[in-house]
């Protein structure tokens, strides 16, 4: 045992830190040994009420990960004895355990393997419908609590308890493997995995006020999850047939290093243009800069890395009239050949206006207007560029729209302050 | 695990097919019943008449309600089904992508409830 501490409070204050750090770990050793999420979870759960209950006096172990690991399989193999399995299937599981022959010292001192690759992709399973893989990775894998989940998605707490207890059952019932995929069906799987890191990521990005908070931490739980999975691409040696893995994370890190300045001390919007650059955080911008050059190195590219190199070519600009617009639209131009929805076909339209000229934007603009007359985004891009264009009434009519469209009143006080700029200009 | 996999096409669609077609998709049925076979995977299966033949019967307060034509009506109609044994729900959909009614239908894979 290692070092004593007495404080029952340091001691729950440790738990926390490394069911934050390592429960996904554990859990990923967990179901990798038993087989099954809910039993795992729940002597979990009991382990590390235990822990809480022993460390005070006994200390706390060397490794206290395979300590926790160690325990909850103790209690599983108890309450499969307790339970009314089949005795052939108790005896199995009885010698199983036994072969393994762990014991707690020697086990506490060792370490397990890493199997949250497996659990990464089990959670985000395409049989699992996509709120269902939202929610499991960040329960299964992020340590976030149901209520923290809930209340991160806007759905009552027995909703998001329910939507777990289904996706689990689903797991089991359905057979959904704890596997990493083969290699031929790793590709179209990895890009299941990166789609349920970037919802996350922008669930918590699109922030409104008041969620700030837990949004935050959404956006560090995507962004420290993709790390994992990279690592974890990376000892499989699968990492260089994969650059869109390092793609999203430079994706993540250059927009989460203007979230800072992407609000205003109200909670504001503070469009890109009008932030202040020196509130962006340079270490994350050198970091994504970093993990885009060595996806491009790969010579693989794909949407992430485009939209990674997008966002790197503001983060290069030290003044928004300095922005390559240029590249911007070229690289709108390769993005609309993987997704041609429209909203980033209207982020195109925009590149192409600030590359140009804003009539030939709005041009672009008449094209999506079918598509999109319900989006007050397409309102608010097309008031944007008739401003540029210095047609100001034209501005004002469709800023107007795109207010009667968003009840964000966030959303709401940034197209009135629009307004209220047009009118000075009108009168 | 066992697995049903329960084969939808629009039948509609299927009858116009000549007779050189009919007899691609039977070779096709063919091909993937070796393939299952080559690995023990397949328990069992049959290919079911349209459902112009089919007759949906009800008991209700005790008499027996009998009605032309399926359950439902839906773009897709139950053709045929396979039984078949998978280590996973990842086997089974392997299996299932080379079944070729999932090219112009849709297979529903069904985990089949083992009573202990």
């Amino acid at each position: 045992m290692g070092l004593t501490l007495s404080d029952n409070c340091s001691i729950s204050h440790l738990l926390e830190e490394i069911f934050r750090r390592e429960g996904g770990k554990v859990l990923a050793a967990l179901i990798g040994r038993l087989g099954d999420f809910e039993l795992a979870q729940d002597v979990l759960q009991e382990a590390f009420v235990s822990a809480l209950e022993r460390w005070p006096h006994e200390g706390v172990p060397v490794n206290p990960a395979a300590w926790l690991v160690t325990t909850a399989r103790n209690r599983a193999i108890d309450r499969l004895r307790r339970a009314s399995v089949g005795l052939r299937k108790q005896k199995l599981w009885q010698t199983q355990m036994e072969t393994e022959a762990y014991n707690e010292v020697t086990f506490a001192a060792e370490s397990f393997p890493d199997e949250r690759l497996k659990l990464i992709f089990t959670c985000c399973h395409p049989a699992l419908n996509l709120e269902a893989r939202v929610a499991l990775t960040l329960h299964t894998l992020g340590g976030l609590t149901t209520p923290e989940i809930a209340h991160a998605f806007l759905v009552p707490e027995t909703t998001m308890a329910q939507r777990l207890v289904r996706a689990k059952r689903k797991i089991k019932a359905a057979g959904i493997a704890y596997a990493v995929p083969p290699p031929h069906r790793l590709n179209e799987r990895l890009d299941g995995v990166l789609a349920v890191l970037y919802l996350i990521f922008n669930a918590g990005y699109n922030a409104s006020l008041g969620q700030s908070l837990v949004r935050a931490e959404l956006c560090a739980e995507a962004i420290r999850l993709n790390r994992a999975l990279i690592a974890l691409l990376e000892n499989e040696t699968r990492l260089e047939d994969e650059p869109e893995a390092l793609g999203l994370l430079a994706l993540m890190l250059l927009h989460d290093s203007r979230r800072e300045a992407r609000t205003g001390p109200q909670g504001e919007i503070i469009v890109l243009e009008e932030q202040d650059r020196t509130r962006w955080n340079r270490s994350q911008i050198a970091e994504g800069h970093a993990m885009l050059d060595s996806a491009l190195a790969l010579r693989r590219p794909g949407p992430y890395q485009i939209q990674a190199a997008i966002s790197a070519l503001h983060s290069q600009a030290a003044q928004a009239q300095d922005t390559d617009w240029y590249q911007i639209s070229m690289l709108y131009a390769e993005l609309v050949r993987y997704n041609q929805s429209p909203v980033v076909r209207l982020n195109w339209a925009v590149a192409v206006a600030m590359a140009t000229t804003p009539a030939r934007g709005l041009e672009m603009l008449t094209e999506l207007e079918t598509g999109l007359q319900n989006y007050y985004l397409f309102h608010a891009a097309r008031a944007d560029l008739l401003r540029r264009a210095e047609n100001w009434q034209a501005a004002q009519i469709a800023y107007s729209q795109a207010l009667t469209l968003t009840h964000n009143e966030i959303e709401q006080a940034f197209l009135q302050r629009r307004l209220d700029e047009l009118q000075v200009r009108l009168s | 695990m066992r697995y049903v996999a329960l084969i939808y096409t629009n039948e509609s669609e299927d009858m116009k097919a000549n007779p050189a077609e009919q007899q691609a998709v039977m070779e096709a049925y063919n091909v993937f019943t070796t393939a299952a076979d080559a690995n023990g995977a397949r328990l069992g299966g049959e290919a079911l008449h349209p459902t112009s033949a089919a007759t949906t019967v009800r008991v209700r307060d005790g008499k027996v309600l009998t009605t032309d034509g399926p359950f439902a009506e839906t773009k897709e109609q139950l053709g045929g089904y396979y039984l078949l044994k998978c280590k996973d729900l990842d086997g089974a959909i392997e299996l299932a992508a080379m079944i070729p009614g999932a090219k112009t239908g849709s297979i529903e894979i069904r985990p089949v409830v083992e009573w202990e």
